[in-house]
């Protein structure tokens, strides 16, 4: 792993604290106080702040910064985190993401806005700590600025110093001794220092005299085996300086008494001033290598100088280890129970706080490519074993055989290994609804509008490639949603409501579908003035007749985006086509509900997966086409008498006493030329948007079965009422049909000449 | 033979930085994403040093660096506190619970080997 791999690992990260930071804050928005939320909610942007650190991200890190410094005014309860508060928040929390793009994908950011932020969240942290520490903390004092001194003359006085030419001769200059005393208290050793690696990092330093004061030692039956009794008196020569010194002990220096004082002459022997003779300091035992020879030696004389080097070294500096060692041969001594059932209880309470955390399951990541892969595969899977199930039901009639056991099995498999691979890929849907509520934040602004934003069934899932390409669209209906179809707090008030406006945002599954709802409770759309667009567009006939679902509907006309800025009629008009489109593009379904005064209700509904569909597949003039499960109510066998002839070549189907367009599939697809006669056909009962059903006529149902989609719009081109294909089990391709535009076609709004299928079949 | 790290911190960037850091200075590493995982981890690790995060989910730093304090075999053992506040007050409770000594991240190869140097044998 490389540092470029930890980085993407670093803003993936980030990713996810924003959207655990973000939903932190939305619920302390909701009233929520627990301490454990604004915990999480520090952790995510102190976690950015550090990675950001290390990879030297400075503008990331500063904005971090001082947000992280706010928070923590809120976490240690200083800062109540009101509205006003978690205003800035949220807006800060907007600004962090932005800097986070930057950093990863290089473009700017909007600087202004994250200095204005900067400011307000510092006068969020100062404000309380003005009112904790009664006066202000002084500025940091200036340094004393020494103005150039000018005489009359005018001239400057050079500055001159002799530090430079004694900084060029240091070894002629003896090195400055210093003497340290170093009392070390039980507590060093109970945290983990040692006395012994102290007084070797400070042998680095120079050369070191050492002498270990072991007065305080008792004997062995009142030795208390965790306490220090060990002191040191150490003379070291060095010209690293007094500071040096103090690092060495930065770890330790609460734990010890430490006193370190220039020995101003370095000729003065220190050896004076120790009661024993001192020890050269040799830590090299610590290794378990043997010490150098120093010089040329006779061996004996070696080892036994290596000897009594050993000897006084560990008589000096093993104490440490002793007692350590000694502590931990005493741990079964009946005192330490206490600080075992401690032990156990914190262990208790820590599974306890982990159940809590919503049982966490382990994951692991896995490389978008690999599922995909594995998609694929699985798909060809299908497709395989579709075609093996009919080569078998060709070669063997009788079906009896066990193959025909082996194959059921297999098909069964098949479809569970599918089910399994699709739930890799299933996402909650949670992400692009929290990209929403910044939306929301950032339109209401805009227009002026106060709006609250509800979210419901974030957790619902759906495959990721769905989420990805909801974004655009959703985005595109909630900024509508805000700045056309929630009023102004003004009008809202005169109206009788709120002055704060609510958009709801649910998701759910419904029927192997997830249903996206997008609700306001605005002033609703104004049908007079859409129609009156309509009819100005030629969309529709001055005379038409309407529903007024039908007139809602309209607003997903192309016709309507090109128009003008349609604002005045909460207009929803502008772009809603693309939304239309993009929908449908996924194979989705998008339709409005709307009560005058009393706002809108966008409904979509969505697949769960882009890969693979419920179909039913069926014969329409010698071709075979797929139609989605999800679009079909019901089939049925129309009667002769049930059909009745209606307008000029329109034909109804009466079922169960309501009337219902037949729509003959091909004709709509200029399969054939004249229309078919319905008795000899099937007709499909299908819900189409707008809840309007239609009798879809074909030829004669195939059967019932699940196909993997293969795009058309990749493979060929776009076909109007065609969704996409499909490869059967005998190799055939099929094509999926898109029912809402073949209804579409029927009702002859968007009967387009391209609408030709004998160019694509 | 190599000198055992466990870390504990549960940003998986850094946790991945230390990993590499160590390994590269020639460290065994094992890792913990936080305090609760830290002290599961303990024992059957018996690392020679630990370097810990301080603010985690389920159980912080201080928290940990009490647990391993309290444990009658691992309570010897140097602990260091990897965090961004470099104010007294939050490395005065890190000593308090018990920490041997810290670094002040951003994290830097070079500081992050030259204290667990320090405080190991």
């Amino acid at each position: 792993m490389d540092m470029n791999e930890i980085k993407e690992i670093f803003f993936q990260e980030c990713e996810e604290q924003l959207a655990e930071l973000e939903s932190g804050l939305l619920k302390l928005n909701d009233g929520d106080r627990d301490p454990e939320t604004v915990n999480a909610v520090f952790r995510a942007v102190h976690s950015i702040k550090g990675g950001a650190g290390a990879f030297g991200l400075d503008d990331l890190v500063s904005f971090a910064h001082v947000f992280e410094t706010t928070l923590d005014c809120v976490r240690s309860n200083r800062l109540d985190p009101g509205p006003e508060v978690l205003k800035v928040m949220l807006k800060s929390a907007d600004v962090l993401a932005d800097l986070t793009n930057a950093a990863r994908d290089g473009g700017g950011v909007d600087e202004a806005r994250s200095r204005q932020l900067i400011k307000e969240l510092e006068a969020l942290a100062n404000g309380e700590v003005l009112q904790a520490s009664a006066a202000p903390e002084p500025v940091a004092k200036a340094a004393p600025v020494v103005a150039p001194v000018v005489n009359d003359e005018g001239f400057q006085p050079v500055a001159f110093s002799f530090d430079d030419f004694e900084a060029d001769e240091p070894a002629l200059m003896e090195m400055p001794t210093y003497e340290i005393v170093f009392r070390p208290k039980s507590d060093l050793y109970a945290k983990g220092n040692e006395a012994t690696l102290l007084l070797r990092d400070l042998s680095r330093l120079g050369e070191m005299n050492i002498h270990c004061d072991m007065d305080a030692l008792p004997t062995l039956d009142r030795l208390s085996p965790e306490t220090a009794y060990f002191s040191w008196k150490i003379s070291l020569k060095t010209d690293k300086g007094e500071d040096a010194i103090r690092t060495v002990f930065e770890f330790a220096e609460w734990d010890c008494d430490l006193e370190v004082s220039l020995v101003a002459d370095g000729a003065a022997a220190p050896s004076e001033e120790l009661p024993m003779q001192p020890v050269p300091f040799d830590l090299s035992i610590l290794d378990d290598e043997p010490v150098g020879p120093v010089g040329v030696i006779e061996e004996e004389e070696q080892l036994a100088a290596q000897q009594q080097i050993r000897d006084a070294a560990v008589s000096a500096a093993g104490t440490a280890s002793n007692v350590l060692q000694m502590a931990q041969s005493a741990a079964r001594a009946p005192v330490e129970k206490s600080a075992g059932a401690a032990a156990s209880a914190a262990a208790q309470s820590a599974a306890a706080q982990q159940a809590a955390a919503s049982a966490a399951t382990p994951t692991i990541r896995v490389d978008l490519d690999r599922v995909d892969r594995l998609i694929n595969l699985v798909g060809e899977l299908v497709i395989n074993q579709a075609m093996l199930s009919q080569s078998v039901v060709e070669n063997d009639a009788n079906g009896t055989s066990s193959i025909n056991m082996g194959l059921e099995e297999l098909q069964q498999l098949t479809r569970e290994i599918q089910d399994s691979v699709m739930a890799i890929r299933a996402q909650p849907v949670k992400p692009v609804f929290q990209r929403m509520s910044r939306i929301v934040r950032e339109i209401a602004d805009m227009t002026g509008k106060s709006v609250r934003l509800i979210t419901e069934g974030e957790n619902t899932e759906v495959d990721k490639t769905v989420i990805d390409k909801l974004a655009e669209p959703l985005t595109h209906m909630i900024r509508n949603a805000v700045d056309h179809g929630l009023e102004t707090p003004e009008k809202r008030l005169a109206a009788g409501k709120s002055a704060e406006g609510t958009v709801r945002l649910t998701a759910k599954h419904r029927s192997g579908r997830i249903v996206i709802e997008l609700a306001d409770d605005g002033a609703g759309i104004n049908r007079e003035k859409v129609r009156q667009k309509a009819i100005d567009n030629d969309l529709i006939a001055a005379d038409a007749n309407l529903s007024d679902e039908e007139i809602d509907n309209l607003i997903f006309h192309a016709g309507f985006s090109t128009a003008d800025k349609i604002s005045d009629i909460s207009g929803r008009g502008v772009g809603m086509d693309v939304v239309k489109r993009s929908i449908q593009a996924l194979g989705g379904r998008i339709n409005i509900s709307s009560k005058p005064g009393h706002g809108s209700v966008f409904t979509m509904s969505l697949p769960l997966t882009l890969a693979v569909l419920d179909g039913m597949v069926v014969t329409v003039a010698n071709q075979t086409l797929v139609v989605p499960l999800t679009a079909i109510v019901e089939t049925l066998q129309p009667e002769a008498a049930a059909i009745h002839s209606f307008g000029s070549n329109q034909r109804l189907i009466s079922i169960r006493n309501s009337f219902c367009p037949l729509v003959d599939v091909g004709r709509i697809l200029n399969f054939r030329a004249s229309q078919a006669n319905p008795v000899e056909g099937v007709a499909l009962l299908v819900e189409s948007e707008g809840g309007g059903q239609r009798a879809l006529m074909v030829d004669a149902i195939q059967g019932q079965r699940q196909v993997v989609i293969k795009s058309l719009e990749a493979n060929y081109t776009h076909v109007p009422g065609i969704a996409a294909a499909t490869i059967l089990g005998d190799g055939r391709v099929a094509l999926i049909l898109d029912v809402d535009t073949i209804v579409a076609a029927s009702r002859g709004q968007s009967l387009k000449p391209e609408m030709s299928l004998a160019a694509a079949g | 033979m190599k000198k055992r790290v466990l870390t504990v911190d549960d940003s998986r960037t850094i946790r991945n930085m230390l990993l590499v850091t160590l390994n590269n200075a020639g460290f065994e590493t094992i890792q913990a994403e936080d305090g609760v995982e830290g002290l599961e981890v303990l024992e059957e690790a018996n690392p020679d040093v630990i370097v810990t995060d301080i603010n985690m989910p389920r159980l912080d730093g201080f928290g940990f660096i009490e647990g391993v304090r309290k444990n009658d075999r691992c309570r010897a053992i140097p602990i260091l506190v990897l965090t961004t506040e470099s104010d007294a007050e939050k490395k005065n409770r890190a000593r308090q619970a018990g920490a041997t000594g810290w670094i002040v991240k951003p994290f830097d190869p070079t500081k992050l080997i030259d204290a667990i140097e320090r405080v190991t044998a």
